[in-house]
């Protein structure tokens, strides 16, 4: 092992490391969620009286467009609050 | 604030705050409902409705028109079964208002609700299809991606669920993190935060999963 670090400070640096990279998952989500939004500014400048159901129909496409980057989102929040990774080392027992 | 750890038969069950918080949400909505119920039976029907009235009127009747306009003219019944869903979820996300622990934030909460919607919607899909009907959906368009709509399925559930739990407990997580790095100068700068993650994002949510449950079930119905 690294001198000075034990490996129980190591699995929570990496898995803090992890989440981080995890969260990268929020790239797509954004992009999609905006184009979504000026998609929808364009129609409703095309189409003001509808302005309603074309925000409704943005929303709920952009929610689930949304789920991608929850799952990137769900899976940082396990490694940094559930540690999974340090669980498992110490049922090793090693 | 409240947690609760009982003792049942020498084992110990550990009840967390957010579980104790369902229970308040649905006591508080009883409290409601029944206070609702007593001015409706109350109501003078030849006079205008007044204040507390008018507002359970609008709120009923605008999530009566969003199903109709979703689900079909017919399936019009399925009214108070979401406007039961919007009122608990809307009271739910909005709990961290007033420093609860918001009870969406626990997973079990989303997934409980999650399966509801699930059940009804292969509940519907059985009844109006048939069985063999039903069984045949999953084999189209091509007889091979059977897998392919198994798992489609059983996702959705799933997104459902983790959509809601993600979108408030991110919002608690954030919250929490500002109020530990500010210490006593956050009141000043939380305001416009809470507007946005508990407000914006709890209604946001509460329209989206009621939106997508009835978007599931409606699509088992023909008209």
């Amino acid at each position: 092992m690294l001198q000075g670090i034990t490996s129980e400070a190591f699995i929570l640096g990496c898995s803090a490391i992890g989440a981080g990279l995890a969260m990268i998952a929020g790239i797509g989500p954004g992009i999609g969620q905006g184009n979504a939004a000026g998609q929808g500014a364009a129609a409703v400048g095309r189409q003001p009286e509808a302005q309603g159901d074309i925000t409704r129909t943005m929303l709920l496409g952009q929610a689930v467009a949304e789920t991608t980057g929850i799952y990137g989102l769900v899976i940082a929040i396990i490694l940094l609050f559930v540690r999974p990774l340090l669980t498992a080392y110490l049922n090793l027992g090693l | 604030m409240f947690e609760i750890t009982l003792n049942l038969f020498g084992r110990q069950i550990y009840i967390p705050e957010s579980i104790v918080n369902v229970y308040i949400v649905v006591i508080l909505l009883l409290i409601l409902a029944a206070i609702a119920n007593r001015k409706v039976k109350e109501a003078d029907p030849n006079e205008k409705p007044s204040g507390f009235l008018n507002v359970i009127e609008m709120a009923v009747e605008t999530v009566e028109n969003l199903v109709k306009q979703t689900m079909g003219e017919k399936q019009a019944w399925f009214g108070p079964f979401i406007f039961a869903l919007m009122a608990f979820l809307l009271v739910a996300n909005l709990f961290g208002l007033l420093g609860f622990t918001p009870p969406t934030s626990d997973y079990s909460v989303t997934l409980t609700l999650a399966l509801v919607t699930f059940t009804l919607t292969q509940f519907y899909g059985v009844k109006n299809n048939g069985i063999g009907g039903y069984l045949k959906g999953f084999l189209e368009p091509l007889p091979f991606l059977l897998p392919l709509n198994v798992l489609g399925e059983l996702a959705n559930p799933i997104s459902l669920s983790f959509r809601l739990f993600g979108n408030i407990l991110s919002g608690v997580i954030i919250m929490s993190l500002i109020y530990n790095a500010l210490g006593f100068i956050a009141p000043i700068i939380t305001p416009p935060l809470h507007a946005y993650f508990d407000l914006f994002s709890g209604v946001l949510q509460t329209f989206i999963f009621s939106m997508l449950t009835m978007i599931f079930i409606g699509g088992n119905f023909d008209d």
